[in-house]
């Protein structure tokens, strides 16, 4: 295969690891924001309970999505992690955080004051995580302080308007999607009345953020000009906005399974969605697109590409194989805290 | 202290703290899925409680491994950009392919296994508990043969400004790496292998689940044994490896500032690094590291003086590291060897003062690890990669406040995290198998 396109393919992949993380690792995310809000102690030890078997290998998606950014740009891997230095520590921090509170929040069953804690540990946690991710994917969209000298942004400057609106969007969708999940897993009619009712009352405030960002894009981004390119690519944000609308539905017939399914889709979609927006950039410059780092000036060599193209195509069917079985397992419906039997 | 420093603070510390845990991980799943291994074959259900109790008090400290794992990943790209982006082209892949190979398989069997008791048939359980053993394994693997390349290149061309990988397989199978690879996961069972001997000691000297914990001795005295003496025979091929590929570091780990052949092994050696020289060599035996090294007492062992200063390592801290090192090693073994022969010869009860040395061994394994570790990459220095990119030049241009308020914070939580860890395997361990039992009851009522 020519270097072009295996640049090609690899942007592609690149952009879909982060969609299968979002749209994966979302609901989980959402779940455990939940924590906060479903606090008594029955309903908040289903909620962890059912995120225990599922948390970690949802969360390998992004340990993935880094490891083959480094592996197939190194240099937007470099450039990227080291100009979001404050920002991606906190992300990881709140990651460790949260992965260590639903373990501890199990072995330290003894002791309901620890219990407490860790829920709100598990929930600023993932707000942190959901958020900042947000905010940082909204910068990139809109292009970067990015110069022949580096960086030049902080913290500050990552907080402007459409990075927060990005932020609060990945926050509210994946709290909907955290609420379908527990209402599938949820044990008794209480807890699924209880999460059905929050997934319904959160669901328009979804709509109406996504609305908002959809129309403030073209705005604050030139995610629009490859759309005007070729128009027929426009199928998929509006196949998101279908997703959302039948995560409604599914949500209105009482069938949580497909309101989760719907919800994580249209999350995925959303993000190849953005990213299709972005290409070939992978983190643009909004000083001088010259410094855009892009599929074709960040990549590894040509004989690494092919060389991992081909790894990615023995094991992800794989990874996507067992995965499915772990859902098999702990992803029935009615079945609550799957910690029971540790 | 500048950025650099700082971050090689902060890097040695995530490291270090990874490094605490994995190990065990490794050694002490091993031990796991063999009991649950003798479950499935026996039907003894005391395998059963064995297997959790000790399955428990994996997934405890696996879980820190995974955490500080997490922050590894990315720290290549927040603080060693320039290194990230001069090497990513082969330094890259191995990481992913961990992720792929490894870490999938290893978090989402570890789900299966822990909650699957009830879903799983026993065989497919067992399954998972090795597949999460192959997981740990493969895991090795990668970041080794990443690590390999660190310490001696191979399969690269310097081409547009960066190493560009051009055969794969080279990597791969570096002899470096595999060489790293086999002492390291016998020094993990080491760490294993002490883990349970520990707990084990501390239950029969309170004569408390004494029938279950000799059963354990049993077995793990083997698993000690097997790991210790791979660790010795490994480590000696280990050290001609580091003496064909990197004679500095050799000279550095021996302390020899003098280039000679016929070169002898002092038993007490204290370096004085400032002027070139050793304070005190005392009963040394000639031409042992001449033969040691290159299996001929004539061979010639490169001395530091030969090397220039900018292009030596720390030499002190390498050589320390390293003699301590072997010396825990022989400790270990020697300790492997007595809880085995008492055991056998039904007298280990009546050894209360060996059952305290067991019980207190617990750090032995851990210190001598870091050591190793420390020997590797401390006697790498100035080199990121050997002979290519030198650390300073690694560094990522960032703000020094952004690398006090990022070093701050690991050590802030990592202690929180450790320190919870710890509290919590103690607890465990010294609740021991029994109590679980009941607490199992407990739930099903």
């Amino acid at each position: 295969m020519s270097y072009e396109l295996l640049q090609v393919i690899w942007f592609a992949l690149w952009g879909l690891l982060w969609a299968i993380y979002f749209g994966l690792d979302g609901f989980d995310l959402g779940s455990g924001m939940l924590a906060g809000v479903f606090r008594e102690d029955e309903e908040q030890r289903h909620l962890i309970g059912s995120l225990a078997p599922i948390w970690d290998g949802n969360e390998v998606w992004v340990i993935t999505a880094g490891g083959v950014t480094f592996a197939a740009f190194p240099k937007l891997y470099a450039t990227m992690f080291s100009s979001l230095y404050l920002p991606l520590f906190i992300i990881l921090f709140g990651l460790m955080f949260r992965a260590a509170a639903i373990e501890f929040y199990h072995h330290m069953d003894f002791d309901k004051g620890w219990q407490r804690i860790w829920g709100w540990v598990l929930a600023v946690g993932s707000f942190l995580v959901a958020f900042l991710f947000g905010v940082a994917f909204g910068n990139i969209f809109q292009g970067m302080l990015l110069d022949a000298q580096g960086y030049h942004g902080t913290i500050v400057s990552l907080l402007n308007p459409y990075g927060l609106l990005t932020g609060v969007l990945f926050v509210v969708a994946f709290l909907m999607n955290g609420a379908s999940w527990l209402a599938h897993k949820a044990p008794n009619d209480e807890l699924r009345a209880k999460a059905d009712t929050f997934a319904k009352r959160i669901w328009p405030v979804v709509l109406v953020v996504a609305a908002g960002w959809l129309v403030y894009t073209p705005f604050a981004t030139n995610l629009m000009q490859n759309y005007l390119k070729v128009p027929v690519l426009f199928l998929v944000p509006a196949l998101a906005v279908v997703l959302l609308v039948l995560t409604r539905v599914y949500m209105q017939k009482g069938q949580h399974v497909f309101s989760l399914l719907m919800g994580s889709l249209t999350v995925g979609i959303t993000v190849i969605a953005g990213v299709i927006g972005l290409f070939p950039n992978m983190f643009p410059s909004k000083i001088d697109p010259a410094y855009s780092l892009t599929a074709f000036n960040s990549s590894s060599s040509h004989y690494t590409l092919q060389f991992m193209f081909i790894v990615v195509l023995i094991f992800l069917p794989f990874v996507l194989l067992y995965q499915v079985w772990a859902y098999k397992l702990f992803g029935r419906a009615g079945t609550g805290s799957e910690a029971e039997h540790y | 202290m500048g950025v650099t420093m700082l971050s090689r603070i902060q890097f040695a510390l995530t490291v270090g703290f990874h490094f605490i845990f994995v190990p065990l991980s490794i050694g002490l799943i091993i031990f796991t899925v063999i009991m649950e291994t003798l479950y499935v074959r026996t039907g003894d259900p005391k395998y059963k409680t064995l297997t959790k109790f000790w399955g428990r008090l994996f997934t405890i400290n696996f879980l820190l491994g995974v955490v500080t794992g997490v922050a590894m990943e990315f720290q290549f790209g927040t603080n060693w950009s320039r290194y990230s982006e001069f090497m990513g082209d082969i330094f890259g892949s191995p990481l992913a392919v961990e992720a792929l190979m490894a870490f999938f398989l290893e978090s989402t069997m570890l789900g299966i296994w822990i909650f699957g008791w009830e879903k799983l048939s026993k065989k497919m359980h067992l399954l998972a508990g090795w597949l999460i053993a192959l997981g740990t394994h493969l895991s090795a693997v990668w970041i080794i043969v990443a690590n390999g390349f660190m310490q001696h290149p191979v399969g690269y061309v310097l081409r547009n400004n960066r190493a560009e990988l051009v055969n794969f397989w080279e990597v791969l199978f570096n002899p470096y790496a595999w060489h790293t690879y086999v002492h390291t996961i016998f020094a993990c069972y080491s760490v294993g292998a002490f883990f349970v001997l520990a707990v084990a000691a501390y239950h029969l000297l309170r004569k408390r689940n004494v029938e279950m914990m000799q059963e354990v001795v049993k077995y793990a005295t083997v698993f000690a044994i097997i790991a210790t003496l791979g660790n010795a025979i490994t480590g000696h091929f280990n050290g001609k490896n580091v003496a064909l590929r990197q004679p500095v570091k050799l000279a550095a780990m021996e302390a020899k500032w003098e280039t000679q052949t016929n070169s002898g092994f002092s038993l007490i050696v204290v370096p004085d690094e400032k002027n070139e020289r050793n304070s005190i060599e005392a009963l040394t035996i000639p031409g042992l590291t001449s033969w040691m090294s290159y299996g001929s007492m004539d061979a010639e062992v490169l001395g530091l003086k030969d090397v220039p200063v900018n292009e030596r390592p720390p030499v002190a801290l390498t050589f320390w590291s390293f003699r301590i090192m072997v010396l825990l090693g022989f400790v270990m073994l020697g300790l492997a060897i007595a809880a085995w022969w008492h055991r056998r010869k039904g007298t280990l009860m009546d050894r209360t003062r060996l059952l305290k040395y067991l019980m207190w061994s617990i750090p032995l394994p851990y210190i001598a690890t870091n050591l190793g570790w420390m020997t590797a990459e401390v006697g790498r220095q100035p080199w990121t990669v050997y002979g290519l990119i030198t650390t300073a030049d690694s560094v990522s241009p960032v703000a020094l406040s952004d690398v006090i308020i990022s070093l701050g914070l690991v050590v802030v939580f990592y202690a929180i995290l450790v320190g919870l860890d710890v509290y919590l395997l103690v607890r465990y361990a010294k609740a021991g198998p029994e109590a679980y039992d009941e607490r199992q009851v407990a739930v099903a009522d």
